[in-house]
């Protein structure tokens, strides 16, 4: 493959509600990933941060944000925003400056002081902003697009509150091993069960908190691994950015609406699928070639429809895969070996970053008692707000 | 706050779209500036009234106070209500709306038909926000 750019580092900071400044946790995960790399912050030639626009003026600053805090170098600069889908369009712009040969080294970093309870649009009157109509109009918040999707899928696939549970109870024993994750107690599908209900069917265990975090990954191009010492990097094969096709009939965030498919039919597949046919066609592997997954589990219901969207398994076949063990430890597809959001909560620029550092963990063999046996071949998979897809694939 | 998004009273209540002139495309909520199909080289985008019954396609509720700019009195406790996603046939969209006040996800079901009437969002003692909501019809799927 000619396409493929080395991991050097991964580094996090310890994801919670530490109330600090989302740059000490962006410096913090950056240094980690240096000193993972073992580079010098002076040989980095490229920083590209993902906003956060809950911090610093207006946000939209990020990578200049980090390179001062950690100590003005010179470095190319560059700051992308693609809400839950930042970080991974960070990874991206990095692999392009280096196949394109205007960087050897790109560290990339994401990271995020989340606020106290829903996420909520910027204030004043902006009509002309769809965020801001659904929750004015409708006060619709994520969790209640999440119990649409849910209900969706009780009605159409038969899936269960108990089998959204099992979500949650495998991915929380998969947190309790991360010293990352915020949460690291093992959750029971009673506890599922008796948490309040936030939108229906979903119940607070069902959904992911937000959260403070910062993760930080060092890339550079296949011939300074070599010279640097490293022989067989982990490697980024593919990383998808791609947008819907017209018309998107599945109802998504932030949308009031869908497309109409009155004039046009809807294309085979739905956009979270074609997130993933993009990774799988640029990297040249397929779905049945993963060793480990890691999803966006914004709620519980929404693993299983990755699944789906991945390729895991067919349509409707989500629920069974589940139960049989097959996404959870030692199965045949470990998803969310993180811990997942479930685990983390959101901390939206660092999210899409943090799971490519798992993959970086699991195909190093360096996940300790998490660790996915000969893992070879690994996805990420997430989607940012009004239309950002994002899939990496990491290979060893 | 949004103009234009519906008009009538009583039966004669509709929420109101776009269609392109060029390639019959709708839009809700309404799109006045360009085509969004990207197959068409675009057309006059024309008001149009959207179809009064639909089926649901799915269902929740939000059962804490959803946040500003959602307008709600602090002062008194939240009422959770339900969320409607409706599939209209004949435009082939789904649009979400409130389920009018005594409706809850127990009445509700995918597949069940509803149709759109007037609701009022939220009032002050000048003005009464009025919004769509959806309410069953009592026909089943
Ligand atoms: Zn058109």
């Amino acid at each position: 493959m000619t396409g493929e750019v080395a991991v050097l580092g991964a580094g996090m900071h310890p994801w919670g509600k530490w109330g600090r400044s989302f740059v000490e946790y962006g410096t913090v995960a950056a240094r980690a990933a240096l000193a993972d790399a073992g580079l010098d912050w002076r040989d980095v030639g490229s920083i590209v941060g993902a906003d956060t626009v809950r911090g610093g003026y207006p946000g939209y600053v990020a990578g200049a944000t980090f390179a001062k805090a950690l100590g003005w170098q010179g470095a190319r600069v560059t700051s992308v925003y693609a809400a839950c889908a930042s970080g991974a369009q960070a990874v991206g712009t990095a692999r392009a400056q280096i196949l394109a040969g205007l960087a050897d080294v790109v560290l990339v970093v994401g990271a995020d002081s989340a606020p106290k309870g829903f996420f909520r649009p910027a204030g004043g009157d902006r009509a002309d902003d769809p965020d801001w109509l659904r929750f004015r109009v409708l006060g619709a918040t994520n969790p209640t697009y999440f119990g649409l999707y849910a209900r969706r899928r009780m009605a159409v696939h038969g899936d269960t509150r108990e089998d959204f549970a099992r979500v949650k109870v495998k991915n929380s024993a998969m947190g309790a091993l991360n010293p990352h994750a915020r949460y690291r107690k093992r959750v029971t599908a009673e506890e599922v069960a008796a948490s309040a209900v936030v939108a229906d069917p979903l119940r607070l265990l069902d959904i992911c908190a937000t959260s403070d975090g910062g993760a930080a990954l060092v890339l550079s191009s296949m011939e300074f691994a070599r010279r640097h010492g490293v022989a067989e990097p982990v490697r980024i094969r593919a990383v998808s950015t791609v947008t819907p096709r017209y018309p998107n009939t599945v109802l998504d965030l932030p949308d009031i609406a869908t497309d109409s498919a009155v004039a046009v039919a809807p294309p085979d597949e739905t956009f979270r699928a074609s997130i993933a046919r993009a990774a799988y066609e640029e990297a040249g592997v397929g779905p049945e070639d993963l060793s480990l997954a890691e999803v966006y589990d914004l709620s519980t219901a929404l693993e299983l429809q990755w699944y789906e969207d991945l390729g895991l398994c067919g349509e409707g076949e989500a629920a069974k895969l589940l139960r049989d063990g097959a996404t959870a430890p030692g199965g045949r597809i470990p998803v969310n070996s993180s811990g997942g959001l479930a685990s983390f909560g959101e901390a939206v620029p660092a999210q899409a970053i943090a799971q490519v550092c798992e993959l970086v963990r699991q195909l190093r063999g360096e996940a300790g008692e998490r660790q996915v046996a000969g893992a070879r071949v690994a996805l990420s998979a997430n989607q940012g707000l009004f239309g950002h897809g994002s899939a990496v694939i990491a290979v060893r | 706050m949004v103009a234009g998004w519906f008009t009538g009273e009583g039966e004669g209540f509709r929420l109101l779209g776009t269609r392109c002139a060029a390639c019959a495309s709708v839009f809700f909520p309404r799109e006045d500036a360009f085509c969004r199909n990207p197959a068409c080289p675009g057309g006059e985008l024309r008001e149009v009234a959207l179809s009064r019954r639909g089926r649901v396609w799915s269902y929740t509720d939000g059962r804490y106070r959803a946040p500003s700019p959602y307008v709600s009195d602090p002062e008194l406790p939240w009422e959770p209500y339900a969320l409607i996603a409706v599939e209209l046939a004949e435009e082939r969209l789904v649009v979400l709306g409130q389920a009018v006040p005594g409706v809850t996800c127990a009445d509700l079901a995918v597949g069940m038909e509803v149709e759109v009437v007037p609701g009022v969002l939220n009032e002050d003692a000048e003005t009464a926000w009025t919004t769509w909501q959806w309410r069953p019809t009592g026909a089943g799927t």
